[in-house]
């Protein structure tokens, strides 16, 4: 994987705007093909500004993008025919009807009209009901398929899509994570950015963690899993304590459920997880054990975890 | 060249006139019948004629700048202002499309409706007086010219105006007023010797009197000078869209 030529290339990516607000702070990111990449991040983070200059709806203030080899600036063209986006906002003229406005944006991309082609989409966007319908007359979800729609109307090969799940129901979700799946099933990238990291943890390859304007972290999902990932073990005592032992204070233990849980927090990429001289502790203490179980920590937690390291 | 993409915003703009076809062509043409009434038969008939043309005749030129300045200046600032104002206009941006194909789409789409107001309210005006085009040609070239140039100031505005205020602040603070005053109703003849001069000032006046003059071969300023005047707005405009597009004016932060 790691030898797949990159679709997307950026290099010291960085962009002020014009009131000083400085959105990115020169991001290096090499973006697979093939690959879904979830960018995570909490609001403000520069996540929209980063697609929209890769894009080409702002410019950069230092740094370069390449699309398929192509620099987004000198050969636009090229690099923006290759590419879909689905905003983050439901934006959609509202005196328009669906099919008309999805047969435009195809247009809009070079593309000749192609009757058979737009009618499939809409079906496996459960649209084709709705072709002759005013966008307005929409409803929220709706209109969110009308973007996918409109994005995927010229056969883009690399799919951005900004918040995808924001205010979309469970069905919707359902069905656009099998429009993703199908597309990466052809070849196409798909780069989303979220801030449900669920979504992240369902569907990508990698994951980056972008805050402030920077990339903090860029790994497998595995991967960043296991070297982030902290291990719980709860411990269900027989008998309730009032308090942590003395003798136990060294393992930061955290008393729960009336004192009849502890909870041991560890990192799993230590060698030594400090498990066994633990439960060495609580027999010495005087603690019988009832149960154990150990659980990783979520991808959000990790996120937490970066986001929080790097304030 | 996206020829498709050109195609496919000038289709879309004219769907959104079918769709307001009350609006874009019926108000306009309604406007025109009842200028026809007032100033062309009730004040008309106390006026013999201007420069031996039936008064009548004589502001058919007028009203159909009078309209076609307007609705080009709206038809194109609208086009383009809306998108911006909705936030559709990100699929423009991020599509492979220079600006010159933008602008082709939408100038092209707004001045093509005007084109067909301007004919219509030629039309209407053949119910009302007895008209004859002197020069067939320079009437055309006038009319084609026109509807392109506001076109194209329209789309500036567009671009420029952030809020719907600004949006209507030049057409109705600037070019109503130099439309009436330019000579829309009358001949600057009429006017007292000052504010002759003072009208000179105003570039609509060369249109109007350059359109007329291919109408009936009478006009206030001479038919050459008012071509130079407005190939130097058509000029202009081309030079202040390139400048907004070359600089991301208000579309590319």
């Amino acid at each position: 994987m790691d030898n797949a030529k990159p679709i997307v290339s950026i290099r010291g990516l960085a962009k002020t705007y014009a009131g000083g607000h400085q959105a990115l702070k020169g991001i290096d990111l090499d973006i697979r093909e093939g690959e879904i990449l979830a960018l995570l991040g909490p609001n403000g983070a520069g996540k929209t500004t980063l697609i929209s200059l890769i894009c080409g709806l702002v410019s950069p203030s230092a740094g370069t993008v390449t699309v398929a080899g192509h620099d987004i600036i000198k050969d636009y063209r090229k690099t923006r025919e290759l590419i879909g986006l689905v905003p983050q906002e439901l934006t959609l003229g509202a005196f328009e009807k669906v099919g008309n406005t999805v047969l435009f944006s195809r247009g809009l991309y070079g593309k000749a009209p192609n009757a058979a082609f737009i009618d499939d989409l809409l079906a496996e966007l459960s649209l084709s009901d709705k072709k002759d319908n005013m966008v307005q007359q929409l409803s929220g979800g709706m209109k969110r398929r009308v973007l996918i729609a409109k994005a995927l109307s010229h056969e883009p090969r690399v799919l951005f899509l900004d918040e995808p799940t924001a205010g979309v129901d469970v069905e919707l979700r359902k069905d656009m994570w099998a429009i993703v799946e199908r597309l990466r099933q052809s070849g196409v990238t798909i780069i989303l950015t979220t801030h449900y990291i669920e979504e992240a943890e369902e569907i990508a390859d990698r994951v980056g963690v972008i805050s402030g304007g920077e990339l903090l972290e860029l790994e497998d999902k595995s991967t960043l899993m296991a070297k982030l990932g902290k291990k719980q073990l709860v411990i269900e005592l027989k008998n309730a304590v009032d308090t942590v032992p003395e003798q136990l204070s060294e393992y930061g233990l955290e008393l729960s459920a009336n004192g009849s849980k502890l909870t041991y927090t560890f990192d799993a990429r230590q060698e030594r997880t400090g498990m066994t001289a633990l439960l060495t502790s609580l027999s010495q203490a005087g603690l019988a054990v009832k149960d154990l179980n150990t659980s990783q920590s979520s991808l959000e937690d990790i996120f937490v975890d970066i986001v929080k390291a790097d304030a | 060249m996206n020829t498709e993409a050109v195609k496919a915003i000038y289709r879309a703009e004219m769907r959104r006139t079918r769709n307001t076809l009350l609006q874009s062509i019926a108000t306009p043409v309604i406007s025109t019948a009842l200028y026809f009434v007032v100033f062309g038969s009730a004040i008309g008939s106390r006026i013999q004629s201007v420069n031996d043309v039936p008064y009548g005749a004589f502001i058919v030129p007028g009203l159909m700048m009078l309209s076609i300045l307007t609705q080009s200046i709206s038809n194109a600032s609208f086009g383009i202002f809306f998108p911006k104002f909705t936030g559709t206009i990100y699929e423009v941006m991020s599509a492979p499309i220079s600006f010159l194909e933008i602008l082709l789409g939408y100038v092209g789409a707004a001045a093509t409706k005007s084109m067909i107001l301007g004919v219509l309210i030629l039309i209407t005006a053949t119910f009302f007086v007895d008209l004859r085009i002197a020069h067939p040609f320079w009437m055309l070239s006038f009319f084609l010219l026109t509807c392109i140039s506001f076109s194209l100031f329209g789309f500036i505005i567009g671009l420029w105006a952030d809020n719907f205020e600004k949006l209507q602040l030049i057409p109705s603070l600037v070019i109503t007023p130099l439309v009436f005053l330019g000579g829309s109703f009358y001949s600057i003849d009429m006017l007292p010797e000052f504010w002759q001069k003072v009208s000179l000032f105003n570039p609509v006046l060369y249109l109007i009197s350059g359109f007329r003059w291919s109408f009936f071969e009478v006009s206030d300023v001479s038919m050459g000078f008012s071509l130079a005047m407005i190939l130097l707005f058509l000029l202009t405009c081309i030079v202040v869209v390139g400048v907004m597009f070359r600089t991301g004016y208000k579309l590319k932060p």
